[in-house]
C-alpha cells in the first residue's frame, strides 16, 4: 500500500519538478528582486525596499510627500487596450479560418492545419522584420503599385499603429485557429444540421448551436492570445516606431536602460499578478454554467 | 549512436583542456572585431582566440558581476570603463607602460576615465550626430537647431535614438547644459525640448535609420558616423553627416581585461598588439570606426582615410558620455519615460 503511494509519488516528481525549476523558481527570484533597492550601476543591493510598488502609482517630490503618477498606468491601460483589440480581431478573423478548416475532409485539414503552424518554424523577429519591408515607403506594396503609376508613398503603413495591429494579429492569431480548431474539429455537425431542419436560419444556427459548442476554444483562445499581447513589445517597438510604450517595452527599459531592476521586477509581477486575476475572475464567473461541450 | 556520444564527450573534454593554455577569450561587440586582425593575431603568437558577442555596455556589466564569464577582454565604452573599475571588475595591466603605449594619439593617452591608463588599450571610437538626406533636406545642415527644432517640411520626418544615452546628451550640448546634471530645472529644460520634437518624429528607434533614409521614411535621423558612412556608400542617395556646430557627443571603446581573467598574460600581449598601427588598421577597416593610434592611417583603405564622417572639423567640439550618478540617471528616466508614456 505504502508502496504504491511512494512510487505515484516518485511517477509525478519529475512533473513537479520541472514546473518548480523553470516556472515557480523564476517567478519567486522575480519576487524577490522587486523588494529590492536598486543597484546603481544595475543589479540589485540585498536590502528590503517596498519603494518600486510606490513608483508604479506615485512619484516623490521634493519634501519626500508622495504626488500621484498616471504615467505607467497609462502605459499598462494602453497595453491592455491593444491587447484587447487584437485578441477580438484574431478571434473574428479566426473563427471562420478554423470553421472552414473543421468542415473539410480529414487528409485536407491535417495539411491545412500544417500550414498554420508554419510560420513557427521562424523566429518572430525575423517575421516583424519582413513586415517592415511589406508595410514600409517604397516597400514591398509601395513598389508594386509605384510600377502601376502610384505616386511613392502612397501605401506607407509602417509606424502607425494600424502595423502594430497588423503585427500583433498577424504574431498571435495561429494561437486563436489551434484551439477553436481543436474544438469545433470534436463538434458533432448533425447538431447544425437539426437545428436548420428545425427552421433554424443560418445566424441563429451560428449564433445558438455553433457558438456555444465552440465555446471552450473560444475561451482558450482568447487567453492565449490576450496574454502574450499585453506583454508584447516586438511589433509595437518596430512596427509602432517605439513612439508610445507598452508594458514589455517599459520592463525592458527598466533592466537595459534604466538600470532599475527591482522596479521592473515589480511591473512584471503587477502584470502577472492583473492576468492571474482576470483568470481568476474568469474562472468565478464560469462556474456555474457548467462544462459546455465535451463535458459528457 | 554511443560511440558518436564517446566522441561528443571526448571532443568537449578536449577543447576544455585546450583553454587553460594559449587561448584568449574575447567578449566584444556584434561585428566589431576583425577576423585579419585576430588571424594576425594569433598567427604571431600562436594564441588561439575566440569571440562571443554582446549588444549593450548593460550586458556586458550585467555578465561580469554574474562572474565567472571565462573572458580575458572586454570592450566597455567609456563611461562604463569608469564603472567596471568603480565596481572592482577590471585589473591593472599596465597598458600605460607597455612598449606601444607611445604610438596612442597625444589627445586619447591617459583619458579622463582611466587616468592613469593602467587599464586599458583604445580600442575604437566615433561621434553620434545626425545624418540626412542632402537632396530631401536641400541645405547643410550647421546647427542641432534644425534637429531638436525641425522646420514645418521635417514634420514626422525626424528620426531619434531609441534610449535616452547619447540623444540626451546632444540636447545638453544644444542646451548648453552639463551632462549628467542632478538639477531638475536642467532636466525640464530638455524635457521641453524633446516633447516640442516630438509631433515631427516619425519613430524612436536606433536600428532601421539607414533604411528610413534611404527610403525616405526619414529625411534627419540620429546616427553614428561608422553607420552613415555605410549608408553613404550603400545608398544611391545623398546622406550626409551633420557636424553642428554646437558639437557632437563622442564615444570611445577600449580593450580591457577583466578582474580574475584566467589568460591575463595572453590579454596584455593583445593589448601591447593593438596599439600597432599596422594591427589596429585591419580593425578600422573592417569596422570602419576610427582608431586612436598614430601611423595607423597609412595602412586605412583610402575610402576610409578620407571619409568626411571620420574627420570632425576643426571647431566642433566632442563631448564623451559620463558615468552619471544614480540622482542624474532618474532625472534622465523620468524624463524618457515622461516622453514616451
Amino acid at each position: 500500500m505504502q508502496r504504491t503511494q511512494i512510487s505515484a509519488w516518485l511517477g509525478v516528481a519529475p512533473a513537479w519538478f520541472v514546473i518548480g525549476i523553470f516556472g515557480v523558481l523564476p517567478m519567486l527570484i522575480m519576487l524577490g528582486i522587486s523588494f529590492m533597492v536598486a543597484d546603481p550601476y544595475g543589479g540589485v543591493e540585498p536590502a528590503y525596499s517596498h519603494e518600486a510598488y510606490i513608483q508604479f502609482l506615485f512619484e516623490r517630490d521634493l519634501d519626500d510627500s508622495l504626488i500621484f503618477n498616471p504615467i505607467y498606468l497609462n502605459i499598462v491601460l494602453r497595453s491592455v487596450g491593444l491587447a484587447a483589440i487584437t485578441t477580438a480581431l484574431c478571434l473574428i478573423v479566426g473563427l471562420p479560418v478554423a470553421y472552414f478548416i473543421a468542415r473539410q475532409p480529414e487528409s485536407r485539414r491535417d495539411v491545412l492545419i500544417l500550414l498554420i503552424t508554419i510560420p513557427f518554424w521562424t523566429n518572430l523577429l525575423i517575421r516583424t522584420y519582413a513586415w517592415i519591408l511589406i508595410l514600409t515607403r517604397n516597400g514591398v506594396v509601395d513598389a508594386r503599385l509605384q510600377s502601376v503609376g502610384f505616386e511613392a508613398g502612397t501605401f506607407d503603413l509602417l509606424y502607425t499603429n494600424t502595423a502594430v495591429l497588423i503585427g500583433l494579429v498577424y504574431s498571435y492569431l495561429p494561437f486563436m485557429v489551434l484551439p477553436l480548431y481543436a474544438s469545433l474539429e470534436k463538434m458533432d455537425f448533425r447538431l447544425a444540421e437539426a437545428a436548420s431542419d428545425l427552421y433554424a436560419n443560418r445566424w441563429r444556427v451560428a449564433w445558438e448551436v455553433i457558438l456555444p459548442l465552440a465555446k471552450p476554444g473560444i475561451v482558450a483562445g482568447c487567453l492565449l492570445v490576450f496574454v502574450p499581447s499585453i506583454g508584447a513589445f516586438i511589433a509595437p517597438d518596430l512596427l509602432g516606431g517605439g513612439k508610445r510604450m507598452m508594458l514589455g517595452s517599459l520592463i525592458y527599459f527598466q533592466f537595459a536602460t534604466a538600470r532599475n531592476w527591482p522596479f521592473g521586477a515589480a511591473v512584471s509581477i503587477l502584470l502577472m499578478a492583473f492576468v492571474m486575476l482576470a483568470l481568476l475572475v474568469y474562472a468565478r464567473v464560469n462556474k456555474g454554467q457548467g462544462l459546455p461541450a465535451g463535458g459528457h | 549512436m554511443k560511440t558518436l556520444l564517446l566522441a561528443l564527450v571526448a571532443a568537449t573534454a578536449l577543447s576544455g583542456a585546450a583553454q587553460a593554455e594559449g587561448q584568449l577569450n574575447i567578449y566584444n561587440w556584434v561585428e566589431y572585431t576583425s577576423p585579419e586582425m585576430l588571424a594576425k593575431f594569433e598567427k604571431e603568437t600562436g594564441i588561439k582566440v575566440t569571440v562571443d558577442t554582446y549588444d549593450t555596455n548593460e550586458t556586458l556589466l550585467a555578465k561580469l558581476k554574474a562572474g565567472g564569464t571565462g573572458y580575458d577582454v572586454v570592450v566597455p565604452s567609456q563611461h562604463f570603463v569608469e564603472i567596471l573599475i568603480k565596481e572592482g571588475l577590471l585589473q591593472e595591466t599596465g597598458a600605460g607602460g607597455m612598449s606601444t603605449y607611445a604610438n596612442v594619439d597625444q589627445r586619447w593617452q591617459k583619458p579622463v576615465w582611466d587616468p592613469e591608463a593602467k587599464y586599458c588599450a583604445p580600442w575604437q571610437w566615433g561621434t553620434a550626430s545626425i545624418a540626412y538626406r542632402k537632396d530631401l533636406y536641400g541645405k547643410e545642415m550647421t546647427s542641432l537647431k534644425e534637429f531638436f527644432e525641425p522646420e514645418e517640411a521635417l514634420k514626422g520626418k525626424v528620426q531619434v535614438f531609441k534610449s535616452p544615452d547619447e540623444v540626451y546628451n546632444l540636447a545638453n550640448i544644444y542646451l548648453n547644459k552639463p551632462f549628467c546634471s542632478e538639477n531638475a530645472e536642467d532636466a525640464k529644460a530638455v524635457q521641453g525640448l524633446f516633447e516640442a520634437q516630438k509631433p515631427a518624429v516619425v519613430t524612436y528607434n536606433s536600428e532601421n535609420q539607414n533604411d528610413n533614409l534611404a527610403n525616405g521614411t526619414s529625411i534627419v535621423a540620429n546616427n553614428w558616423n561608422g553607420f552613415t558612412m555605410r549608408a553613404r556608400m550603400d545608398s544611391k542617395t545623398d546622406i550626409a553627416y551633420a557636424f553642428p556646430k554646437e558639437g557632437v557627443v563622442g564615444w570611445f571603446d577600449s580593450a580591457c581585461v577583466p578582474a580574475g581573467a584566467q589568460n591575463a598574460d595572453n590579454a596584455k600581449k593583445f593589448l601591447e598588439f593593438i596599439m600597432k598601427p599596422e594591427n589596429i588598421a585591419l580593425q578600422s577597416n573592417y569596422a570602419r570606426y576610427s582608431n586612436a593610434i598614430v601611423g595607423a592611417d597609412k595602412f586605412l583603405d583610402k575610402d576610409l582615410a578620407s571619409a568626411p564622417e571620420m574627420n570632425v572639423p576643426e571647431g566642433v567640439p566632442v563631448k564623451f558620455g559620463q558615468a552619471c550618478s544614480p540622482e542624474a540617471q532618474k532625472l534622465i528616466d523620468k524624463v524618457w519615460t515622461k516622453l514616451l508614456q
